[in-house]
């Protein structure tokens, strides 16, 4: 279907039925549970979830295909975000220009970055890509935000204001970011059955859509000649030299593709929030994507949006767990039990979130060298017992990369 | 002139600290081949052992003061250090002071444990692993090694001065003629990572024990065919780039007041430093701690603001771009190290 | 699939039928049918606390989260009540808010403008929290602000100090009963001048990004207006942690004295190396070298150690502070605790009570009505002195502390000392002032 081969089309499917079921996928508790914590249903998150998809989605056809390192493509994201910002405080909060703009903006800043960094390979390569970021994060957090030229608003992050030009903008047009004014992205329609709230939100649906066309757009790269072009400097570059092929077009080409997706994922981070901060831009962004990546399995189709929504999982439902919450779940123990247990999870959760995602990392890392994707392999050839488990090898082998 | 010759001083105090690090780090990547990102971590944790050597020397006993009332109103609760019970107050008070430098060698071995362990236990196991994966783990470990003295000592900084005779400044100009006034402690600083480069690179030189791992740094399998047991030195390599790493630690707590990310905040530009050195290369390391370290110093001046805004912000990142287009390997490093 | 926004989970505007102009805010009355943003419907209400809990401020975002959680069990009845009793408004009767139990949800800022949205969206759409309280830095405040505004609930700002979060940046939906980088330079400028003389140089050393410079730009404004000259103000990167090569330049540039426009890490490693450089052991043009931190806070003064003795500074409120209600929330954290409580904390806590007081009068939790009783009101009984919460920008006015660096502490706690309490009128400004123009308050948004 549609290009791809019988496998392909499988797991394409399972990612198109995931993400449109996600409201309910994601909210499997009551909303007035104890365990309604862990629901993860909610707009802001499932947007990320899909947002950062797309941004790791784009990192993996470079570091997974190729084996280039960037640590610095949080600054494409940041670059997307303000070039979507700027399209609403200048024309219209349609969100459609806004991306299009990001994604442009993001492709010419990854040329310029990645024709002068793919100049070294291996840790250089790592280090020049980290160096620009830095460098466009340190302009964007002070010396571009000054007062006679205030291009990105520094520290508070750039914003639309009430005087701003918005040549394009009307009476009749909502005062967010929408799609030519039939929806705004906050539109949000809740399902009630029973005690549960499913929400249905335009913005997570928007972004849910372009996150499928660009995991279709990222298969077909894996699958085509170019992919295995990719492949080819990853294994043996000097290979290919003697070969007469020259890597550097093709290795370019990766990281200015996966430069315009961080853009798009910027853009849609500004099309949903309309706000852009420079923190998006610093080298923890940056590592965050490369965290992902690995987390989830490199080189793998689906593994990068595992792992983008494992991190985000975590920084978002773990840091709001607070001992009230926790006092709450052991309510049902006597009370000197209560205290204890309280006591052992405090230091994991609220303020401890870091802890347990570096802990979990670790986990993952010595554990799972091929990242959640491997993990789930595991899992499947346990349910299925031995002969199936060598039918689904087959069926992922064609996944990883290696 | 005596601005210029201060702002060299300046370079070389910043650059000894980015210096002994990146020397830790290159240690630890030319011996194992680890590319260690918990190296900032192993800094900090040598900063906290000057913190907890503090806090040891200041256990109190506490005893109910009616005549005086806490903020409450309740009889103030007096703490008593146990060192000045047993010692007396005057030397009780006087360990406390000098606790800085007593940390240096409580440092040593806690700092040479934690190498250890952290090498058997964990690294070992990455040496065959992609470095992409060893980043990870090691990174993973620094969140949690910082969670951890964070869960301990609170976010904030806390201040560790140095002993009161230490502390004030000098003027290092007097013999040629010239007013250069200095932090005395930061004489000291930069003397101590003096001593200890010279000290790593004589015992790489002139040790037979260092000769065995500087070949076992040119060719591991080479070396474990001669019926050497490398790994066995490699591991105590491992100890001594955390010790060097916990010491500069230790020094730098005078200098400003540790807290638990101060190991992330070094982490990158150490990397930097480490990347414009050449990977492996120590004497790289070193030279590129110190020129990064002037340079930085430089830009910051207002002539360099105000000839290029912002330069302050970017220029060792500036500087990296510029030594990596011009030499591809950092200023010394060699061919086909981790280059692929 | 029913189109239900009236749920206590409803969520953001849904903008009901496509392309009708539904973005105009519509202000509602009190108690009118249902329908502003997460209206409370069963016997509780929840607040959102958005705090740093990790990075470099996670101590001060603890701090302030320690003193919500005593104003929720103040407002429920529980405890000794703390400044219920002293406040001077009576609606508050320890029943919770309206009759509804209060409780709360927790979120991290990180101290990033977008983690902390992201927290913030978090607790308004998975949590239906009625308003948003709490941070420590003015990017964040004035990025959750925003976020606040559009999402129609109330902000109270915690501890933010730019002038902008009440100037170019303030919201009808936000309050700040903080002070401000203005108030701190008007406060600070007299004393300085009496301490230290009319004829005094200065040299600023800022950190780079927003709420350094309008900082920066209010004490120079107020220190100038008193006869001081500003030598040099040179910015220093937010990433800065040794400040020596800013540090040295001083010596010779014929200044002698020294604001540091820093805060947190900054603050502490700028005056820790300024103090190792024997900067206040100088004499320069025939006068004791001196230093000056605009804007301190306790946990600051606590990383500093014993390099702030004798550093003049400026605080919204110090828990030394006699008045009584300073007395009844230091003795309720106190108890609680073990520990006096910073000025952050204090901010945190008293926009918490300022908030519940606002629905009593208003007999609402409609940020609409909120927003009209809480402006133009005066208050006295939080530990503040007579207070006005400002309707033309939602900026409180209340007396400024100068304090300074206290030459012999003797304990963990009074590393300050109060010099001068500066009084409302000396610290008030027009809301035209140039240093706050160019916002634009907009009208509050009920969020339905």
């Amino acid at each position: 279907m549609l290009g791809l081969n019988k496998q392909d089309t499988t797991l394409f499917l399972i990612v198109v039925a995931l993400t449109a079921l996600a409201p309910f996928i994601l909210n499997p508790f009551p909303t007035e549970s104890a365990m309604a914590q862990f629901n993860a249903g909610y707009p802001d998150l499932m947007q990320r979830f899909v947002i950062f998809g797309i941004f790791a989605i784009g990192f993996n056809i470079l570091f997974g295909l190729t084996g280039y390192l960037s640590f610095g493509h949080a600054a494409f994201l940041g670059v997307g975000s303000y070039a979507a910002v700027w399209m609403f405080k200048l024309f219209s909060y349609n969100v459609f220009p806004a991306i299009f703009l990001s994604v442009v903006i993001a492709g010419l800043f990854s040329l310029l970055i990645g024709y002068i960094s793919l100049r070294r390979s291996g840790i250089y390569f790592s280090i020049l890509t980290l160096a620009f970021a830095q460098m466009s994060f340190a302009l964007a957090y002070s010396v571009l935000s000054n007062p006679k030229f205030n291009l990105t608003n520094g520290e508070t992050g750039l914003q639309v204001y009430t005087d701003d030009l918005q040549m394009f903008h009307g009476d009749h047009l909502p005062d967010l970011p929408h799609i030519f004014g039939l929806l705004t992205m906050r539109d949000n329609f809740v399902l009630t059955v029973g005690g549960w709230d499913f929400n249905f939100n335009v913005g997570y649906y928007f972004c849910a859509l372009i996150m499928l066309l660009a995991f279709y757009f990222s298969v077909r790269i894996f699958r085509s000649p170019f992919g295995t072009m990719l492949r080819a400097v990853k294994s043996n570059q000097t290979r290919m030299y003697y070969t007469g092929l020259n890597a550097r077009p093709y290795t370019l080409a990766a990281f200015v593709i996966s430069g315009m997706y961080a853009g798009l994922a910027g853009g849609l981070m500004a099309a949903v929030d309309p706000l852009a901060g420079a923190e998006r831009m610093q080298w923890t962004a940056s590592g965050e994507v490369v965290l992902m990546t690995i987390l989830g399995g490199a080189g793998t189709l689906i593994g990068p949006i595992l792992g983008a929504g494992f991190i985000k999982y975590f920084e978002n439902i773990f840091s709001k767990i607070n001992d009230t919450v926790l006092h709450s779940w052991f309510s049902f123990l006597p009370d000197g039990m209560e205290d204890f247990m309280v006591a052992i999870v405090h230091p994991f959760i609220g303020k401890g979130w870091h802890l347990t995602l570096g802990l979990l990392f670790m986990m993952v890392v010595i554990f799972l060298p091929g990242g959640l994707v491997e993990g789930g392999q595991r899992i499947m050839r346990l349910f299925r017992g031995k002969k199936a488990a060598k039918e689904a090898d087959e069926a992922t082998q064609s996944t990883p990369a290696e | 002139m005596d601005a210029f010759l201060i702002q060299i001083l300046n370079g070389l105090d910043k650059g000894s600290a980015y210096a002994l690090i990146a020397l830790g780090l290159t240690l630890i990547f030319g011996t194992l081949g680890v590319v260690n990102f918990a190296h900032g971590a192993l800094f900090m944790i040598g900063a906290f052992c000057a913190v907890t050597l503090q806090r040891i020397f200041k256990l109190s006993f506490v005893t109910e003061d009616p005549t005086q009332q806490d903020f409450l109103g309740n009889p103030l609760k007096v703490e008593t250090p146990y060192v000045m019970d047993w010692f007396g107050p005057e030397v009780g008070a006087g360990i406390i002071e000098w606790s800085v430098p007593l940390a240096i060698l409580f440092c040593i071995p806690v700092m040479i444990g934690v190498g250890f362990a952290m090498e058997r236990g964990l690294i070992k196991h990455f040496y065959k692993r992609p470095h992409a994966d060893q980043i990870l783990v090691t990174f993973g470990l620094a969140i949690v090694l910082q969670e951890i003295i964070k869960y301990f000592f609170g976010a904030n900084p806390i201040p560790t001065p140095a002993p009161a005779s230490l502390n004030g400044v000098v003027n290092l100009g007097a013999i040629i003629g010239m007013d250069i006034v200095y932090p005395l402690w930061r004489v000291i600083y930069f003397c101590f990572s003096a001593l200890i480069i010279g000290g790593i690179f004589a015992f790489l030189q002139f040790t037979t024990f260092g000769m065995v791992v500087r070949a076992g740094m040119a060719d591991r399998e080479t070396v474990g065919l001669l019926g050497i047991n490398i790994d066995r030195k490699f591991t105590i390599m491992f100890g001594i780039a955390a010790a060097v790493a916990g010491l500069a630690g230790v020094m730098y707590t005078p200098i400003n007041p540790p807290n638990y990310h101060m190991g992330m905040d070094f982490l990158v530009l150490s990397f930097v430093v480490v990347v414009v050195g050449g990977m492996g290369s120590l004497p790289g390391a070193v030279l590129a701690g110190f020129l990064l370290g002037i340079l930085e110093s430089f830009a910051s001046t207002t002539w360099a603001t105000t000839t290029i805004p912002g330069i302050n912000q970017v220029i060792i990142y500036l500087v990296a771009i510029i030594v990596l287009l011009t030499r591809p390997r950092g200023l010394l490093g060699r061919k086909g190290v981790m280059e692929d | 699939m029913s189109k239900s926004n009236l749920t206590r989970r409803g969520l953001l505007k849904t903008s009901a039928v496509a392309g009708a102009g539904v973005a105009l805010p519509t202000i509602f009355t009190a108690s009118s049918a249902a329908a502003y943003m997460n209206e409370p419907t069963g016997g509780s209400v929840t607040l959102g606390f958005n705090v740093p809990q990790t990075g470099p401020y996670a101590d001060e975002g603890n701090d302030e989260l320690l003193a919500q959680k005593l104003a929720v069990e103040h407002l429920n009845g529980e405890g000794d009540g703390g400044c219920l009793k002293t406040f001077t408004s009576n609606a508050l009767q320890g029943n919770g808010i309206l009759g509804k139990k209060v409780e709360f949800v927790t979120g991290d800022t990180q101290t990033k403008s977008d983690a902390a949205r992201a927290s913030a969206k978090s607790m308004i759409e998975k949590d239906g929290a009625i308003m948003i309280n709490g941070g420590s830095s003015s990017g964040v405040a004035i990025a959750v602000q925003g976020l606040c505004q559009e999402a129609g609930v109330i902000f109270m700002a915690g501890l933010t100090h730019s002038n902008d979060t009440t100037g170019k940046d303030k919201k009808a939906n936000g309050f700040r009963h903080f002070f401000n980088g203005y108030m701190s330079g008007a406060a600070l400028a007299p004393v300085l001048e009496k301490e230290y003389g009319k004829d005094r140089r200065a040299y600023h050393l800022t950190a780079d990004y927003t709420w350094g410079w309008t900082q920066q730009e209010s004490i120079a404004a107020a220190t100038e207006a008193v006869g001081w000259e500003t030598v040099n103000n040179v910015l220093t990167p937010l990433a800065s942690t040794d400040f020596s090569s800013y540090i040295t330049p001083v010596l010779n540039s014929g200044a002698d004295v020294l604001v540091l426009n820093h805060y947190g890490g900054n603050m502490v490693n700028s005056l820790t190396n300024a103090i190792q450089f024997g900067l206040l052991d100088k004499e320069v043009n025939g006068k004791d070298f001196k230093i000056v931190v605009p804007l301190y806070s306790e946990l600051m003064a606590a990383g500093a150690g014993a390099n702030i003795k004798g550093v003049f500074g400026s605080m919204n409120w110090n828990w030394q502070l006699q008045d009584e209600g300073t007395k009844a929330f230091v003795q309720s954290f106190g108890e609680k605790y073990g520990k006096p409580p910073s000025n952050s904390a204090q901010t945190c806590y008293a926009q918490t009570l300022l908030y519940a007081d606002a629905c009593e009068r208003a007999g609402t939790f409609n940020p609409c009505g909120v927003s009209e009783a809480l402006e133009g009101f005066e208050f006295d009984g939080l530990g503040n002195g007579p207070t006005l919460y400002r309707a033309d920008d939602h900026q409180c006015f209340k007396d400024v502390l100068v304090v300074k660096g206290a030459e012999n502490p003797t304990n963990a706690y009074d590393t300050l000392e109060i010099v001068e309490i500066t009084p409302r009128a000396q610290v008030e400004y027009a809301p035209d002032h140039p240093m706050f123009a160019g916002g634009d308050l907009g009208t509050c948004n009920p969020g339905a």
